[in-house]
């Protein structure tokens, strides 16, 4: 049995065998791989007993559960209208530059995806980055570059 | 005569006699039928955006003849320019908890969740921390009623109330056709009450400090005060609890940078006010509602590239399920790119507004009726800026 089996039946296991623990079993399957892979869709499906199809149908609508494979670390830069006003372009740019990958791509060694995402909710802290959960709000181009080469070092 | 601006500090309040628990106590100790009849006289409105009455909501849900009920927190806080709810579960979490453990007494539910915004996932670890400890205060009460939480995963039409249940079932979350409302079949089918976080913070302290208290605030319409979300040109963004139904003119004399040439009221859902219609704006229910995000620009912003924004961002977050809203948002956008381009003509914008008419008739929930919301507001009152 692989690894993603074990980890799909642990939170099956942990969350109920019903659909109603189907985001926490596909949330916590995110948390381990960092993006739900065909095996490990299959996998809940058998656990939870849905059509593969329908966790797929699911999985799809959300946009931080990813069907597709992402870094290690997740990086998402808000970019609605008031980071926009404050500057989130250049800070973008910087991470583009740095990383040396544009938004929406990860990095060769799969350490980081870069991706733009919609209102965060720190408004008045703007521009601000989730790299997976954690917030870095005031942001300048300088600051999140340091912010990511100690994620490149410890993490 | 106008309201004046008043700041009010309710819902942070921790002052020394207060305790989340003493709350708790006072309202289980009285019959369920008068803390509704209390939160009706107080005139409480839901402040997620839309202002239903609190207490004809837990009413209905109380009259329901079902075994099994929920209460639901809608902590999906999406609404760009809103914030208030992350601040409030961060810095008086207990409040929620209290607020939605008096609405499991009334309506007798047993079961309460959190439906935390994926985005605020770093609260997680002090909230199911405070909470541990709080679901074992309720069965030292002897009250069956436990809370947890339910996470989303960065889906802002989710905020929408069925649409947020259905993702509690591990659906897409698709908006349901109303009725029936939450009240009858709500989260599993159930009768349920689901209401904003700051609602049911109001609630505890409505429990608190009385009703007459409440009362004294607001005005017929609007009763109480509310937490604003304050952001964009302003040297002092931030969340302010401030008294309803204050004009929008001596908001924008506390909060904007001196040279305001526009307020998004109520986010990119809400409304555009232009500088011409500040003074006789008023923040409240009989005039512009908002869930609490104020956006500011100055007169150095393009209002096309405001709309711009909103406008993809409805693009991207429409559910895609009813062909209004999916289509419409794309055509608005692209439509509003073509007249810039000078590709269609200026009356070209009269065609997209019907659109947003048709869109608000037709489409099955909240987020495509309201487009027309910050499009006709904008269209209207920045045309140059969207055309040159």
């Amino acid at each position: 049995m692989s690894n993603t089996d074990l980890l799909v039946k642990e939170l099956v296991k942990q969350h109920g065998k019903t659909r109603n623990s189907l985001m926490a079993v596909l949330q916590g399957v995110v948390k381990e791989e960092r993006y739900l892979s065909e095996d490990a869709m299959i996998a809940v499906a058998k656990e939870l007993d849905l059509a593969a199809a329908d966790v797929y149908g699911t999985a799809s609508f959300y946009t931080f559960l990813d069907t597709v494979p992402r870094g290690k670390n997740i990086i998402r830069v808000c970019k609605t209208i008031t980071c926009h006003m404050k500057g989130k372009d250049e800070v973008l740019l910087a991470l583009e530059n740095m990383l040396k990958i544009k938004a929406g791509e990860t990095t060769h060694d799969k350490k980081f995806t870069l991706l733009t995402a919609n209102c965060l909710g720190w408004c008045h802290k703007g521009p601000v980055m989730l790299v997976n959960d954690e917030v870095y709000p005031d942001l300048t181009p300088q600051k999140a570059i340091e912010i990511i080469e100690e994620y490149a070092k410890h993490h | 005569m106008d309201k004046q601006l008043k700041k009010v500090d309710i819902i942070f309040e921790t002052g020394d006699d207060y305790n989340a628990l003493d709350v708790l106590d006072k309202a289980l100790a009285r019959p369920a039928d008068d803390i509704i009849l209390d939160l009706i006289d107080s005139g409480l409105k839901g402040r997620g955006g839309a202002g239903f009455l609190t207490g004809l909501k837990w009413k209905f849900t109380k009259n329901e003849d079902s075994d099994i009920k929920y209460v639901i927190c809608n902590a999906d806080e999406g609404e760009p320019g809103t914030f208030k709810d992350r601040e409030i579960l961060d810095r008086v979490p207990e409040k929620v908890f209290v607020g939605m453990a008096i609405c499991g007494y009334v309506i007798g539910a047993r079961e309460g969740y959190i439906y935390l915004r994926s985005e605020y996932n770093f609260l997680l670890k002090n909230l199911n921390h405070k909470l541990e400890i709080f679901n074992k205060q309720l069965k030292d009460r002897n009250l069956d009623f436990t809370i947890g939480i339910r996470s989303g995963s960065g889906a802002y039409v989710c905020g929408e109330e069925s649409a947020l249940f259905e993702s509690m079932e591990g659906h897409r979350g698709e908006p349901r056709n109303k009725p029936p409302y939450p009240t009858v079949a709500g989260y599993n089918r159930k009768p349920t009450v689901i209401n904003n976080v700051e609602t049911l913070v109001y609630v505890a302290m409505i429990s608190r400090l009385g009703v007459d208290r409440f009362k004294e605030l607001g005005t017929k319409d609007s009763r109480g005060s509310k937490v604003f979300s304050v952001s964009g040109d302003t040297p002092i963004p931030g969340i302010y609890e401030l008294e309803l139904g204050m004009p929008l003119s001596q908001f924008v004399d506390e909060f904007a940078d001196g040279d305001a040439k526009a307020i998004q009221v109520g986010g990119a859902s809400g409304s555009c006010v232009p500088r011409k219609k500040f003074a006789d704006t008023i923040i409240g229910f009989e005039g512009i509602p908002t869930g609490g995000s104020m956006m500011i620009f100055n007169s150095t912003r393009s209002m096309y590239n405001v709309l711009h924004d909103y406008l993809e961002f409805f693009t991207e977050e429409s559910c895609g399920q009813c062909t209004p809203c999916r289509v419409g948002c794309q055509q608005l956008l692209k439509g509003i790119e073509a007249v810039k381009r000078g590709e269609k003509p200026p009356v070209y914008l009269d065609e997209l507004k019907k659109l947003t008419a048709t869109m608000r008739i037709a489409a099955k929930c909240g987020l495509g009726q309201s487009v027309g919301n910050p499009f006709n507001s904008i269209v209207d009152n920045f045309r140059e800026e969207i055309i040159y």
